[in-house]
């Protein structure tokens, strides 16, 4: 016989409000129900009511964490729109505060996701290392979170010696600390025990359900947007694609460790070879962009993220559309949570299964995952409700 | 085996360092600092002013008002709608826009949230 258990919309393992039906037969899970359309915000359609100009500042908030990301995108987006190309120097700034903001959100998501498999310790302490890059992020781009660093044709500010000085010292001391992280993280057993062999997805399902990101690369497939398609100069900033094939949750954690690393790498290599010259191209504030229809890639901290626009000629896009990477990894959890043969998910497993993917339903809730058995609940439901309904207005009167 | 325990060195020394963090709402309020350059709550100077509109324009936020004033057209800015974005700083051709520090801006009335 088997049970329902529903996780969310609001629980304590989500921070954000996500929805999980679980069939369960004692604490083995059998079938797995997500539900993500619980904040959904209305940007795309915000993006066509505005200026290319204004519209920047409200991609930038399609995900707190990865606003960077976003931003960059729609530059990228637009630029292409224009047929405008950066400045050198630009692009290596836009490199140093894309790096910065993947090792801050990795850090906060390696952290999240220790607390939530109750290793407090190291929790707190990844945090605070995570904010020696937060008041680096805020030297150079004037706040925290919201960077609002890239523009359209360019960024918005310089880096001073004096900045470049103590982002070099800041570099040495988180590289330090991650060196060390590492090695606790492959020797302490209460944690190695919830992670390896946990939320095992092999290779050929991650490839079949479109998976991006960390989480295709923990599967030990080499995929990165800046390799494959370079975007701002990364085919001159050199970096190594971390992969790992154990394809479990451990992997998860050792994939986002080592690029960790090697961002911090592209940032040295990025402050050592930052070209002169120009760092904005004047573009001004109303224009109007050419007919036509662009595309950008982004490698965001979660994956590969995608800006899409139709522009017909006017001050703002006809259409925008954005593929964030939460919704193509969102699929392989429903995957990963059902036990099929050897392959057995109990519930405590949840959270590290799901933590695992670095779930983002504030930038994801744009889009509807229905699936068949779905949609005839919803349906079923629906029609009871309304039944419900004129059952009671027949009461009534 | 591995026997768990390998943070336990790192922990213990950690017991006798400075903690990372700052009271800070009511104590140690000093210790904040701000980088040069961080964008806070707008300053506005009315003696540069040419009333453009330029910054009402560009606003994604629809923070700014334009009004008439005695010495003609000026923005109001209304900094509970503001998302401290600069956009306005950025495009005031006279620079009569700064952001500034204060961070903090809470207030009971609407009316102490707005900057002429």
């Amino acid at each position: 016989m088997s049970f329902e258990v529903p996780i969310g919309p609001q629980h304590p393992i989500h921070v954000e409000p996500l929805m999980l039906r679980l069939k369960v037969e004692g604490e083995l899970i059998i079938d797995v129900d997500v539900d993500v359309s619980y904040i959904h915000r209305g940007i795309e359609k915000g993006l066509e009511v505005r200026t290319y100009l204004q519209g920047l500042y409200l991609a930038e908030r399609i995900c707190g964490i990865c606003n960077c990301a976003h931003s960059l995108c729609y530059c990228l987006n637009v630029e292409q729109l224009l047929g405008k190309e950066v400045p050198p120097r630009a692009n290596y700034l836009r490199i140093i505060v894309e790096e910065l903001s993947r090792i801050h959100s990795h850090l906060l998501w390696i952290g999240h996701y220790f607390h939530t498999l109750g290793f407090e310790t190291l929790f707190m302490y990844f945090w605070r290392d995570r904010e020696r890059i937060m008041d680096m992020i805020e030297l150079i781009t004037g706040n925290r979170v919201i960077t609002s660093y890239n523009v359209i044709g360019g960024v918005r500010r310089d880096i001073t010696p004096e900045i470049e000085s103590k982002l070099r010292k800041t570099i040495e001391y988180v590289r330090e600390r991650m060196n060390y992280y590492d090695k606790v993280i492959d020797s302490e057993p209460s944690l190695l025990g919830r992670l390896q062999g946990v939320g095992v997805l092999k290779p050929a399902d991650a490839i079949s359900l479109g998976t991006v990101g960390p989480h295709l690369r923990a599967s030990g497939i080499k995929h990165d947007v800046r390799l494959d398609d370079p975007y701002s100069g990364h085919d001159e900033v050199p970096f190594n694609v971390v992969t790992y094939d154990t394809c479990d949750c451990y992997a998860r954690v050792k994939v986002r460790m080592g690029e960790v690393l090697e961002s911090l790498n592209m940032i040295s290599y990025a402050l050592d070879n930052l070209p002169s010259g120009d760092y904005r191209l004047k573009i001004p504030p109303f224009f109007k962009a050419p007919e036509g229809e662009s595309l950008s890639r982004v490698e965001a901290p979660r994956g590969e993220l995608v800006h899409y626009s139709i522009s017909n000629g006017g001050m703002n896009p006809y259409r925008y559309k954005v593929r964030t990477p939460t919704l193509a990894n969102l699929l392989s959890v429903a995957v990963m949570l059902k036990s099929k043969g050897d392959y057995e998910v109990y519930i405590a497993d949840v959270p590290a299964i799901l933590g695992g993917i670095d779930p983002c339903i504030c930038c994801t809730a744009r889009v509807i995952i229905t699936d068949e058995v779905k949609k005839k609940r919803r349906v079923t439901t629906l029609t009871e409700l309304e039944r419900y309904a004129r059952e009671r207005e027949v009461r009534k009167s | 085996m591995k026997v768990p325990g390998y943070f336990l060195a790192e922990a213990l020394r950690n017991l006798f360092k400075k903690r990372a963090t700052i009271l800070y709402p009511y104590r140690e309020v000093d210790k904040i600092h701000l980088p040069e350059g961080f964008r806070g709550k707008i300053e506005f100077d009315r003696s540069k002013c040419i009333g453009c509109q330029l910054c009402f324009r560009v606003c994604p936020a629809k923070a700014i008002k334009m009004i008439e004033d005695e010495k003609g057209k000026r923005p109001v800015f209304f900094i509970y709608r503001c998302i401290y974005c600069g956009q306005c700083a950025e495009v005031c051709p006279t620079k009569a826009i700064t952001l500034g520090k204060a961070f903090e801006n809470i207030a009971l009335r609407k009316e102490d949230l707005e900057v002429r």
